[in-house]
């Protein structure tokens, strides 16, 4: 693929891609790993005639804990996150969400930082990461700032991010004692397939009962959604078959799915239904140490 | 600009956004990378960037300076195929042909990395080449018969 008057630019500095981009406005595109946005350019879905590829900005790769933040830096390849232990250990449901993106060589070039910025309902790891209460932090011209991971995207294909504002790094919180997560997906395949239906949980227990949850629904609604009711029904309660499968509906009523090329929205409800289940099965699991 | 391929360096003359396998097709008419999807979906355009697969199709030549650029067209010599091409002739692991080049690649950087790679291995880290011909269990068998021969090689050493 060749296209004519487009820019490329080749950010030096962080505070060099911040410039340029600020600069350029919404002219410009960053360039992380390509996967998404190269593909764009042949579907015109984007049209940005600039290019500022953020490949030099090697401060913005690998993944460190700083005291009880896991920080994922924002240009960290999807294979690299996939085959953390540190993310294994933190919240092993974040690297099994990136385990499930693509084929090998688009999870070796493609970036955590793109999977978020490009905001397509069907992205693996921004529901884990919601359900794992992550925060997302920025660099760009209204300074440094750190978003909830759910408030960053605002529907699909739409972030908070503003004009020149790089997205540096997923912050992970440490995870509560006696908690567990899960990260469920539906796909044609098991490999290089897009997400049908996803469901990524969190759970927290309370002694013999179920302290806390978030679910976070993906491929089902403009954005990874919280389901609040499904949660709000688990709270308090002993774990069971007959609990998840209430929950299980709950997320399906809950959930805002489409009909598209993969599935009918209620093939989708359908799938978020037993996916919760699976879910909050092994979430629960691994909170109590079972699994 | 210059770009190293197959140890030899190419002064070529290359548009901003231009994809490697644009260049490595049109400009330098090295057609053994063919293009299936141009969207990272096939793997046909797999060719070596620093010893990695990656999918040409979708890394933008200009952020190939001064990285290392490995085609089909450097993996045999004059009067020599690669052990991966001959196993892939001896198990008749082709049929139109059109996926083999980035097969051929995808096989070497998994050889080159496990010398020995277990069936699951070799799976999976081949996932990302599809055959429309679904020649798989023949493309499995080539590459396990490399990796066998390598290490018979070895303990005969
Ligand atoms: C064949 C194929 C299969 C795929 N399968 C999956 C799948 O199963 N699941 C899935 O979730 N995704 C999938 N993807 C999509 C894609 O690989 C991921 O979303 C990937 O994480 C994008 O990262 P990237 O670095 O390639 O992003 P790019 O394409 O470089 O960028 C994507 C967008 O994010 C912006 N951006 C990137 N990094 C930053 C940053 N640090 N700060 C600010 N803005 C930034 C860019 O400007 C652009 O708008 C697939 C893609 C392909 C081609
Ligand atoms: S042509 Fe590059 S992956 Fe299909
Ligand atoms: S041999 Fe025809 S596509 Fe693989």
């Amino acid at each position: 693929m060749t296209l004519p008057d487009v820019a490329y630019h080749r950010a030096t500095s962080l505070a060099d891609a911040c410039r340029l981009g600020e600069q350029l406005g919404s002219e410009a595109a960053f360039l992380a790993g390509g996967t998404e946005l190269l593909p764009d350019y042949l579907r015109q879905r984007e049209s940005a005639r600039h290019l500022i590829a953020l490949d030099g900005l090697s401060e913005l790769r690998g993944i460190a804990e700083d005291g009880d933040t896991l920080v994922i830096g924002g240009l960290t390849s999807i294979a690299e996150v996939a085959g953390s232990p540190l993310v294994r250990s933190w919240f092993p449901a974040l690297a099994e969400a990136a385990r499930a993106i693509g084929s090998p060589f688009i999870r070796s070039r493609a970036t955590i930082g793109g999977n978020f910025c490009r905001a397509v309902p069907c992205a693996d790891t921004p529901p884990a990461a919601v359900a794992a209460g992550a925060r997302v932090r920025l660099v760009g011209p209204l300074g440094t700032r750190e978003l909830e991971a759910g408030d960053f995207i605002i529907g699909p294909r739409q972030t908070a991010l503003v004009a020149g504002e790089v997205l540096t790094a997923i912050a992970i919180p440490r995870q509560p004692a006696a908690s567990g997560g899960s990260y469920q997906r539906f796909a044609r395949r098991k490999g290089a397939a897009l997400a049908v239906a996803a469901v990524a949980a969190r759970v927290v227990m309370d002694g013999p009962v179920i302290g806390d949850v978030r679910l976070a629904l993906g491929a089902v609604a403009p954005v990874p959604m919280l389901a609040a009711r499904a949660a709000a029904r688990l709270r308090g309660e002993r774990p069971s078959a007959g609990l998840f499968a209430l929950a299980g509906d709950e997320c399906a009523g809950e959930a805002l799915p489409i009909t598209d090329v993969r599935a009918t929205a209620e093939f989708r409800r359908d799938l978020v239904r037993v996916l919760a289940r699976r879910a909050l099965a092994q979430a629960v699991q691994r909170a109590e140490g079972t699994a | 600009m210059l770009l190293t391929i197959n140890g030899r360096p190419h002064d070529v003359h290359v548009e901003p956004f231009e994809s490697l396998a644009s260049t490595l097709r049109e400009r330098l008419q090295m057609l053994g990378t063919k293009v299936g999807c141009d969207r990272g979906e096939c793997g046909t355009c797999t060719v070596l960037l620093d010893d990695v697969p990656v999918y040409s199709c979708l890394v933008l030549t200009r952020s190939c300076e001064g990285r290392r650029i490995r085609t089909i067209e450097g993996v045999a010599t004059a009067n020599e195929l690669h052990p991966v091409q001959r196993a892939f002739v001896t198990h008749d692991a082709v049929q139109c042909g059109y996926c083999t080049p980035g097969q051929v690649m995808s096989a070497i950087a998994l050889l080159e990395q496990h010398a020995l790679p277990s069936d699951d291995e070799i799976r999976r880290s081949m996932s990302g080449n599809l055959c429309r011909c679904g020649c798989y269990p023949k493309i499995h068998a080539a590459v396990k018969s490399v990796a066998a021969a390598a290490v018979e090689a070895n303990d005969d050493r």
